[in-house]
């Protein structure tokens, strides 16, 4: 696997500048490293997918450790919540594009290496192509279709494929594609279906998380490089920053697998948004419920309309900012349905107008006839009504 | 026999917050079912309605999986750990970022 890595073809002998002998130097007094690995390392093609969290730390510690080729896919925009975990960004990168920023930081913290950055989505009609000059590709994504995706192509192309995942406070990481070696379908033949696993109430992440497993991440492309030590090719890690725990399970190749196994299924790239059961611009449609505006449920408020406000979040998110509602967890509504006189005029809201959407539903089924979604959230109403809400 | 049952973040909030249960069983099947026993609301998070395992849930005893031993029959011993592991994307809900497609 070392040896599919590693440039392996016969290239013209590279040397390293004084400078970089300067620059390298705690690499170079290693003899795991030395200036045989150094070379390697500089003449390695390493391709990211995404330059996010996951993408910071793999973007920085692969520039600083004279990775000679990187390539940086993303077709996203710096925006303030990605810079509690996006460390490659600083707030005046705001509205740039990602790849952009990234190459600035990447080039300023090493001006000898190559960047080539695609500022594009990673899709099927793009992907054997962006991939075919590079050898090692690094998903940093955060969504099933373009893990799929990077899968795929990978196997299809021949490429290893440096996994990491995160969620809230878990991560995953390990190597698929390795000569011999189980791939992402080995592991999960299908994704989830949308809405089923995280919620959004329970999104989000702690912003050191991906900088672990970016990390990891980073560290596994470099040993593949340099061909050193034992990969996580065979083995998924598991961390769970709460409990600070790493736990490993075994992966096998799986010989049904529809993408690498003997008798294989998928020979070219597929319609992975189809794949993962999101279809057309939008996710899978939620349910249609009776909605407000928050224009209307302002103006109606005004009015001194006897209205309820039933807030579905989470109480962190309620201690965020609230429209003075009754706070019942989405989850804990079932049970909590007798705090509700369905007698009154309800207006449910959440963060974006989903989950709310979802209590509107079940509420109606449960008899309550004068009942509304709030369309778009308290988001919307921080937009359409009353900036000083602040939005998360 | 004695077994704990490790549960990953996102289906801690359907197994009261734990991040393990303890459970006793014979079987790997078993501990699932006395899992989702005791926790009603991580039936649909972990079983298809037919009843076999959702395809994006592995569940691995020790640190093999049970694809590769006797799936659910696979019996198991006393301190025995089953972990479950679900695939997992990145900071945000599947369906949701995925039409965003930012990267993580």
């Amino acid at each position: 696997m070392s040896a599919k890595s590693a440039p392996a073809e016969a290239a013209p002998a590279a040397t390293l500048s004084k400078d970089e002998i300067l620059r390298y130097s705690r690499h170079l007094i290693m003899p795991e490293v030395g200036m045989e690995g150094q070379l390697k390392l500089k003449k390695a093609r390493v391709l990211m997918i995404g330059t996010g969290g996951l993408g910071a730390p793999l973007g920085l510690y692969l520039a600083a450790a004279g990775v000679g080729h990187l390539g940086l896919v993303d077709f996203d925009k710096v925006d303030f919540t990605n810079l509690q975990r996006q460390v490659t960004f600083g707030t005046s990168d705001v509205g740039r594009h990602k790849v952009e920023a990234a190459r600035e930081r990447l080039s300023n913290l090493n001006p000898a290496i190559e960047i080539k950055v695609f500022e594009t989505m990673l899709t099927s009609a793009n992907a054997l192509e962006l991939f075919r000059d590079y050898d090692i590709i690094v998903d940093g994504t955060d969504n099933f279709p373009t893990r799929y995706l990077v899968n795929d192509a990978t196997v299809l192309s021949g490429k290893i494929n440096v996994y990491g995942s995160i969620f809230r406070f878990e991560g995953q990481a390990t190597v698929f594609g390795a000569a011999g070696g189980p791939c992402y379908r080995c592991l999960y033949p299908e994704p989830p279906p949308p809405g089923l696993v995280p919620s959004c109430a329970e999104g989000g992440v702690l912003g050191v998380l991906p900088g672990i497993v970016g990390s990891i991440q980073a560290m596994e492309a470099i040993k593949l490089i340099l061909g050193a030590g034992d990969t996580l090719v065979g083995r998924l890690l598991l961390f769970d920053a709460l409990q600070m725990k790493f736990r490993e399970v075994k992966l096998r190749k799986n010989p049904d697998c529809p993408v690498c196994g003997e008798k294989r299924t998928i020979t070219q790239l597929i319609d992975y948004q189809e794949f993962c059961g999101i279809r057309g611009e939008e996710a899978a449609p939620t349910v249609s419920v009776p909605e407000i505006t928050p224009k209307e449920l302002k103006a109606r408020l005004d009015r001194g309309d006897d209205l309820f406000i039933l807030d579905v979040r989470e109480p962190h998110e309620y201690q965020i900012c609230h429209l003075d509602g009754h706070l019942i967890p989405l989850g804990d509504l079932p049970r909590r349905v007798n705090e509700l006189d369905s007698s009154r005029e309800i207006v449910a809201h959440c963060r974006s107008g989903k989950r709310s959407a979802d209590a509107v539903a079940f509420l109606k089924q449960a008899g309550f006839k004068k009942i509304w979604n709030l369309k778009g959230g308290i988001l919307a109403w921080s937009d359409e009504v009353d900036p000083k809400v602040p939005k998360y | 026999m004695a077994v704990k049952v490790m549960i990953p973040t996102p289906l801690r909030a359907y197994a009261g917050k734990q991040d393990h249960v303890d459970v006793t069983a014979r079987t790997v099947g078993e501990a699932l079912d006395s899992l989702v026993t005791q926790h009603g609301d991580l039936r649909r998070h972990l079983f298809q309605d037919d009843g076999r395992l959702r395809s994006f849930v592995n569940v691995y005893l020790n640190d093999d999986d049970i694809r590769y031993l006797k799936k659910e029959a696979t019996p198991v011993k006393d301190g025995d750990t089953v972990s479950i592991v679900p695939s997992i994307a990145g900071g945000s809900p599947a369906a949701h970022r995925a039409t965003r497609g930012t990267a993580e």
